[in-house]
């Protein structure tokens, strides 16, 4: 193989493996008939990425892929499935709606042309790094040193939309609540009627 | 000059005070106060006129300044009036006219329901002439001319309440539009020409303008003298004009107003003297809307219409006189002509008042006797329109005719036909109306018509005894022709004079006199027992030669059918449409759009993908360049 | 010799492709957040590649702050869900459909 003889085997295996991992995990995710299932294969397609995250060097973001997505978001979508009690399967995925399937399957196919123009050409500008050398340490130790300096100010921020994101989804779910108790009982003619009383 | 303020002064004072407190004073008191207020004025205009005689050539034209009007680049235009021989002899016919006529009305128009209203117009429009005939520009002379033919509108349709009335003054302001346009157009073309528009740089720089250009203005400005002058083509409104009271006939519809288009051609002298075609066309128009006239009037059976087409006649040889350059004498035939034409309405305004407001000749006849002083005055005035010597009409008339035989003997022998007509139809109406048979117990329910009250038949008298005499202002021997003394510094070499042979100054006022005899006695032997006569009125001739019913079948009705298919088709469809159509395409461009508002997720995230792709392919290509 | 980062790119892609395509097809708003997810991974992946490929530390620590909002928006988004669901009772799009115009 010409390809080998440029590039590690190991390297090589890990990668096609990855790769292979990523496309069973977004096909499946694709045609999956029910959510949980969909939900298992998003976790597969995570754990492929992360393993191409480690291929490139980036072993904290891997570790973090892994905790955060398949250890966090991927538990919340399956808690929210499970409490939804929507874990049946999703009526007529594709079927019925060729148009719009077709104009997504035309939009997608040049959007990766486009993608392919750009990942195979050389579009680097050669800009100086701003942030720093990736090289010039351990990773976390780079990131760490980045992260508390010069974006000390946009992680901080992030602190403080976790906390929004987290009230905000407490406020969402219990006023929608009393909202639907309020339609329910028509607010407007209850309001008529105490004004008459 | 302050004495000219006072005179143009009285009139909007008596005004102004009518306004406020008209109602309180009441029947008679405001008629009183109008009449105090325009006789002080002509008081007034005495005095002026003393204050000119003391002065003598150029000095006799002096100006009054108030303030400035308004200013606009190198238009400037003042409050100023100009008191000069020419507006003098204006001022003081206009405003002993119209006292006279004032006090007439306070007889007339008692128990009136709006009797102080009357006087309140009466009393502008008299303000209103005054401006007109001593403006010192153009501009305010057309403030003047519109404030005139305002009061003439409110004053035609006076008795509102009837339609004929109300359409009448309708006619009249829109026939005079199409007259002011003429005016304007002059007054702009004057201005683009000479820079200014006042009388006292305007006229003495006239001869500056080059023919071309005077033409144009000459004309421009007869369009309007025949709008407010009623000269052919426009003159059917002044018919309408009937409508109104008859005070207001005789002095608006007679007297002053339709003569204020004679006195701006007079006043426009100098540009006229220049425009030889234009005052060739003025004096051929002025002819034959004299005979015309003369002839319909032959044939009406309402007494105040033939008094209105005699109007239109008698202006009519005023235009002839404008025309042939003989200016003194068309003023001349206008002072006298306002004294016996407003006898003559006068006259038969007291008739109509002591009949009940009947105005038709078939239902008179035999008042003679009844109504002495009514009859006697007007057959006074009949003998001075007639032009018989010595009375004020066979000068005037006399002095117009001759300036229109040295310009060409045509004109004379049209005007002499016309003369003859004259004496002819106003015969007619004194022999149908003052003799002949009785005929108006069904109007009267049997009880006689009696003489009208003193305060209407002392305007008579005087009118009468200015009418019989008014000649004595220019006989035609030197020496005691005072009127064309006084005038002439103001037209100076516009004056167009004739030489006549001396046989001719013997033949031609001769051949006036024989005629208006003739006239006479051809009345006289037809219409003495006869109050109808269908082969001498034909339809025709009643019907004013049909030019109303031509204006009425097109303008009129064409307008109407205009306005009628505008509403039918052009609005619905084109107008509505377009607003329609606006509205509607963007109902439909909104219909679009609100497709793609489909509130479903899914589509909406495929026009982003489809923007991501497009956005993509810019930068592409942006970056490939 | 390392695997070449266009290889990487190219994968990404794909990956942003098929999540493009999930987002575009399914139903479900759940399986449909997921393919968001998916699309995230992919430019996440990207960044990561180019991070390599320019030497920069730039591209990881955008990954950071990327899985950082991608917590938040999942948080946000599932409270969403959750609302319409007790709402509505459905959780299939094309039934969410109140902004239609």
């Amino acid at each position: 193989m010409i390809v080998a003889s440029v590039i590690s085997v190991p390297q090589l295996i890990v990668f096609i493996v990855s790769v292979v991992i990523i496309a069973i995990g977004g096909v499946g995710l694709l045609t999956a008939r029910y959510p949980v299932h969909a939900a298992l294969f998003l976790v597969m397609t995570l754990f492929g990425v992360a393993i191409l995250f480690i291929e490139e060097g980036a072993e904290f973001l891997a570790a973090v892929q892994v905790v955060v997505y398949a250890g966090a978001v991927v538990v919340l979508f399956l808690f929210v499935i499970m409490l939804l009690g929507v874990d049946r399967e999703e009526i007529a995925s594709f079927a019925g709606d060729t148009v719009r399937v077709g104009l997504a399957g035309v939009g997608v196919v040049l959007i990766l042309a486009e993608l392919f123009v750009v990942a195979t050409g050389a579009w680097a500008t050669g800009a100086h790094s701003v942030a720093g050398k990736l090289s010039s340490g351990s990773n976390i130790g780079v990131l760490a040193r980045s992260v508390f300096t010069t974006y000390l100010l946009p992680f901080e921020l992030t602190a403080a939309l976790l906390v929004i994101a987290v009230v905000g989804a407490v406020i969402l779910s219990r006023r929608m609540g009393v909202e639907t108790t309020t339609l329910d009982s028509s607010p407007i003619e209850s309001g008529r009627r105490e004004v008459e009383q | 000059m302050v004495v000219l303020g006072l005179v143009i002064g009285f009139p909007l004072l008596g005004f102004l005070v009518l306004l406020a407190f008209g109602k309180r004073m009441g029947d008679p008191g405001a008629g009183w106060f109008g009449t105090i207020a325009v006789a002080s004025s002509f008081v007034a205009a005495i005095a002026t006129w003393i204050v000119l005689l003391t002065k003598h050539g150029s000095n006799r034209t002096q100006v009054l300044h108030l303030f400035r009007w308004f200013q606009a680049g190198g238009l400037r235009v003042d409050v100023s009036f100009r008191a000069d021989p020419l507006s003098i002899v204006m001022i003081l016919f206009v405003t002993g006219v119209s006292a006279v006529i004032h006090l007439y009305s306070i007889g007339y128009m008692k128990r009136d329901a709006r009797f102080h209203q009357f006087f309140i117009y009466l009393n502008l429009f008299v303000f209103s002439m005054l401006v007109l005939v001593t403006a010192n520009n153009l501009p305010l002379t057309f403030l003047g001319w519109e404030g005139v033919g305002a009061c003439s509108y409110w004053l035609i349709s006076f008795w509102f309440e009837r339609p004929t009335a109300a359409s009448a003054g309708k006619k009249a302001f829109i026939i005079n539009r199409i007259g002011d346009m003429g005016f304007l157009l002059g007054t702009f073309l004057v201005f683009f020409n000479l820079h200014s528009v006042s009388y006292s740089k305007v006229l003495p720089e006239a001869h500056q303008l080059s023919s071309g250009t005077a033409e144009a203005i000459a004309l421009l400005f007869f369009l309007a003298a025949a709008g407010k002058s009623a000269q052919l083509p426009l003159f059917t409104w002044l018919l309408d004009a009937m409508e109104g009271p008859t005070p207001v006939s005789a002095l608006i519809h007679a007297a002053t107003m339709v003569t204020a288009g004679v006195y701006l051609m007079a006043r426009l002298s100098p540009i006229l003297a220049l425009a030889h075609a234009a005052s060739m066309t003025i004096a051929i128009i002025g002819v034959i809307t004299a005979f015309v006239a003369a002839m319909a009037a032959t044939s009406q059976t309402d007494i105040k219409k033939i008094v209105a087409f005699s109007t239109v006649s008698q202006l009519g040889y005023m235009m002839l006189g404008i025309g042939t350059g003989a200016y003194i004498a068309a003023i001349f035939l206008m002072v006298t002509h306002a004294f016996y034409k407003a006898l003559i309405f006068l006259s038969s305004g007291s008739v109509i008042h002591s009949l009940d407001s009947e105005q038709s000749i078939r239902r008179m006849g035999a008042l003679a006797k009844l109504m002495p002083i009514t009859a006697w005055t007007m057959i006074i005035a009949w003998l001075s329109i007639a032009g018989v010597p010595p009375f004020s009409g066979f000068f005037s008339k006399g002095s117009v005719l001759e300036d229109a035989f040295g310009r060409n003997e045509l004109l004379w022998v049209v005007g002499v036909v016309t003369a003859l007509l004259t004496a002819y139809y106003m015969g007619r109406l004194v022999f149908v109306v003052f003799y002949g048979n009785a005929r108006w117990q069904e109007v009267t329910h049997g009880h006689d018509p009696h003489e009208s009250p003193r305060i209407m038949t002392i305007p008579l008298i005087v009118l009468a005894v200015a009418a019989a005499t008014a000649g004595l202002l220019n006989l035609p021997y030197s020496g005691l022709r005072f009127l064309h003394n006084w005038l002439a510094p103001v037209f100076g070499s516009a004056l167009v004079t004739y030489h006549l042979s001396s046989s001719e100054k013997i033949l031609l006022p001769a051949t006036d006199a024989v005629v208006a005899l003739l006239g006479i006695f051809l009345a006289w032997r037809l219409w003495r027992r006869h109050s109808e006569r269908k082969a001498l009125e034909p339809a025709v001739l009643f019907k004013g030669w049909y030019i109303d019913t031509f204006y009425d079948r097109t303008f009129a009705r064409g307008g109407t059918a205009l306005a009628k298919f505008s509403d039918r088709v052009v609005d619905p469809t084109i107008v509505d449409g377009a607003v329609g159509g606006i509205a509607w395409l963007f109902r439909w461009v909104g219909g679009l759009g609100k497709r793609v508002q489909s509130g479903l997720v899914r589509s909406y995230l495929l026009i982003m993908v489809a923007g991501i792709v497009v956005l993509l392919a810019y930068v592409l290509l942006s970056a490939a360049r | 010799m390392t695997i070449p980062g266009s290889w990487y790119l190219v994968v990404a892609a794909l990956l942003f492709g098929l999540g493009t395509f999930g987002v575009l097809t399914r139903r479900n708003v759940i399986v449909m957040f997921m393919s968001v997810e998916l699309m995230l991974n992919a430019v996440n992946l990207t960044f990561v590649t180019y991070a390599r490929m320019l030497n920069d530390v730039g591209g990881q620590i955008a990954v950071f702050f990327v899985l950082v909002v991608a917590a938040a928006e999942v948080v946000v988004g599932l409270g969403i869900i959750v609302a319409i669901f007790r709402h509505r009772a459905t959780v299939t799009v094309d039934d969410i459909s109140s902004l239609k115009g």
